[in-house]
């Protein structure tokens, strides 16, 4: 929980997003950080993000998943309560496989789900700053944490990468809990013209 | 970087002049404004149907299953052919979702929020039947392995049915997931232009804080990969272990190796058909022609005729199997099917399945919405009817002839059959009011490539030599 201040530049295409990026990412302004209304393929090599490891979760969950229900299985056929079916082996691997491969699916989407949620900080009940109402409509916003000492100089800088709108707001950086409807008594937000 | 630019032998997958704010208007608007007559007609029609089916359901519980036509002899009657039904509609939403994500197939985008919601909500109805199936309906929690005072005795993991269980319910969960994981970033849309604090505040908590960070969209378009990758051998698992249901056992008719492909191949065929139906109606009613275009109910139908060949295939095959095995009692299972007391079930799936959608050979009516429509019903009345033949005209007749009978539905039979349909219009009239029927965020995703007038911006581009084309894509920024 910190409350901060943000110089705020809204872009209306994803064209002229990448150029600004490349900018601020050399300018040496503290970026916090970029908002689209979709997936913008490549934004995320341009900001310098790393590759996320969440298929690699994924992959272990799906393992645990598969010895779960081979291990529980094996461990009720053959040692709790084995049962005779027509004769048939006790521990009858092939007949194992249907069960085997959902739990495995199962433990896998579910794990990489909640793990998702976990990652990106996002449950009910979660709130964060919207820097503007239309970043998930068709405007591509850069946040760039700043001080009153360069604020100016900030803003002056935003204003020569093409943004459409330039704001200073002051606001909660990290999430809380909290309710949509209701404004922050904190939040300020300051409209920069021409 | 994708990209930016696509053939103009590829139809538009986005009619008209659209931005990504005219996208978003034209998507969330039908949430934001007051339904019109026809959902209030419809919804209350639904939730008739709905009530009815509770009180059908109500009476067989508390009289006990003997309420219904099914017997000794035919102890799986409608309510596992509405079951085995239900569950296939469902699979259209998760090849549209999954397996055409994989194929990087662009026009599922305007098609897969809500074929997906289809499918969710088939399930639903689908999962009703084998439960209600079981008679005493308050012991149907003996089927999950928990740690009972009976041993504890585990179910037999080794039956089909209980596959059935773990199949269903992964299958019910999975899609849930990623259907719900599409639809956080679209709440967040509604939640931002949201006029009203209730609207606000309702959304905010469905959209569980998204704010669209580029590390959020990676994590997302890591996840929506990966469960299409889960998705996509789980839904051809899921009518797999339903075919076992019936596969695994020794009844003439069904004691068969082709039956997992040649139910998913069904299942893909009816599904697609519900697609079309919904879709038909709910573009016309929203206004959504421009993001439903003929274009996709035209992909819709070919896949719808291919499948359908796969299926008369599957028929045919059948045919030949038996009579090809020499063994009397598939020889005669089939006899009984062709020209038996249920001649007209057989004869009404062979119309209905194979011979009519072979007519979507002919582009004029792939392309043809009146005609689709109408196609689409017929398809899945003929999946239906396979359904109750492969079940009831397996059973009718079996070894002993004494036993031999006739089976037809009472009331509360169809009454629950008729109260599905309510839950599931009932489900799907709440999806198309409260929720974004078309993935926002996947349309603006693609609108720069394959929109209208975008499209038209291509022509420099396609006036390009290849040479030149691929050099500016080599030096373009980054």
């Amino acid at each position: 929980m910190a409350i901060k201040k943000f110089a705020v530049a809204c872009y209306n295409d994803e064209e002229v997003l990448f150029p600004a990026v490349k900018k601020v990412r050399h300018s040496g302004f503290k970026l916090h950080d970029v908002y689209t209304p979709f997936p913008v393929h490549g934004l995320d090599h341009a900001l310098g993000l790393k590759e996320t490891d969440l298929h690699v979760a994924g992959f272990i969950y799906g393992i645990t998943g598969t010895a779960t229900a081979v291990g529980f299985m094996s461990w009720i056929f053959t040692s709790d309560w084995p049962i005779n079916f027509g004769g048939k082996p006790h521990w009858s691997l092939p007949a194992f496989i249907p069960i085997t491969f959902e739990l495995t699916v199962l433990f896998a989407a579910v794990g990489m789900v909640l793990t998702f949620c976990y990652l990106n900080q996002i449950m009910p009940g979660v709130k964060k700053h919207v820097f503007h109402p239309r970043q998930s409509d068709d405007l591509f916003v850069v946040a760039l944490e700043i001080s009153d000492a360069n604020e100016q100089e900030a803003i002056n800088f935003l204003k020569t990468t093409g943004a459409v709108e330039t704001s200073v707001q002051i606001a909660e950086s990290e999430w809380w809990y909290g309710r949509f409807d209701k404004e922050e008594p904190y939040e300020k937000y300051t409209t920069v013209n021409g | 970087m994708h990209l930016k630019y696509e053939s103009f032998v590829r139809e538009p997958l986005v009619d008209g002049e659209k931005n990504y704010h005219q996208v978003t208007e034209d998507i969330v608007r039908p949430i934001e404004q007051k339904p019109g007559r026809m959902w209030y007609v419809g919804f209350f029609f639904s939730v008739i149907l709905l009530c009815w089916g509770v009180f059908s359901v109500f009476w067989e519980v508390y009289y006990g299953i003997g309420v219904w036509g099914i017997n000794r002899t035919v102890g799986w009657g409608w309510d596992i052919t509405n079951f085995v039904w239900w569950v296939g509609i469902g699979h259209a939403g998760t090849l549209i979702s999954a397996i055409l994500l994989l194929f990087r197939q662009g026009w599922r985008t305007g098609v897969n929020r809500a074929a997906e919601a289809m499918t969710i909500f088939a399930v639903m109805c689908a999962g009703q039947f084998p439960i209600f199936h079981m008679g005493r309906v308050w012991d149907a929690f003996f089927v999950l392995p928990y740690p009972n005072s009976r041993g504890p005795l585990w179910p037999n993991f080794n039956s089909a049915l209980m596959w059935d269980v773990f199949a269903i319910s992964t299958y019910f969960t999975v899609s849930l997931l990623f259907w719900y994981s599409g639809l956080v970033p679209d709440f967040a849309t509604i939640r931002d232009r949201a006029k009203t604090k209730l609207r606000k505040r309702l959304y905010g908590l469905a959209s569980f804080g998204w704010t669209g960070t580029a590390k959020n969209w990676q994590r997302h378009e890591a996840l929506s990969l990966v469960l299409a990758g889960l998705s996509t051998p789980l839904v051809l698992s899921v009518h797999t272990i339903v075919s076992f249901d019936f596969a695994t056992s020794v009844i003439p008719g069904w004691h068969t190796t082709i039956f997992p492909p040649y139910f998913v191949a069904g299942a893909i065929f009816s599904g697609f058909a519900m697609v079309n139906t919904l879709l038909i109606v709910c573009r016309k009613i929203m206004g959504l022609e421009d993001y439903i275009t003929v274009g996709h109910l035209e992909a819709m139908n070919k896949v719808i005729v291919l499948t359908g060949s796969i299926v008369g295939v599957a028929y045919l095959t059948e045919l030949f199997m038996a009579w090809y095995s020499q063994v009397v009692y598939e020889q005669d299972a089939f006899k009984w099917r062709i020209m038996g007391p249920y001649w007209w079930s057989y004869w009404a799936m062979m119309t209905c399945n194979v011979v009519s959608p072979q007519l979507f050979w002919f582009k004029k009516l792939r392309r043809n919405i009146p005609f689709t429509f109408v196609m689409s019903i017929v398809v899945n009345i003929g999946m239906w009817f396979e359904r109750f033949v492969i079940i009831v005209t397996s059973l009718y007749r079996d070894y002993l002839p004494g036993s031999w009978t006739y089976y037809s539905p009472t009331w509360t039979e169809m009454g629950f059959y008729v109260g599905t349909f309510g839950l599931f219009f009932t489900c799907f009239f709440l999806f198309a009011k409260y929720f974004p029927v078309i993935a926002i965020a996947e349309i603006k995703f693609i609108l720069k490539t394959s929109g209208e007038s975008f499209k038209k911006e291509m022509a420099p581009i396609d006036a390009k030599s290849t040479e030149e084309f691929k050099h500016e894509l080599e030096h373009a920024h980054h």
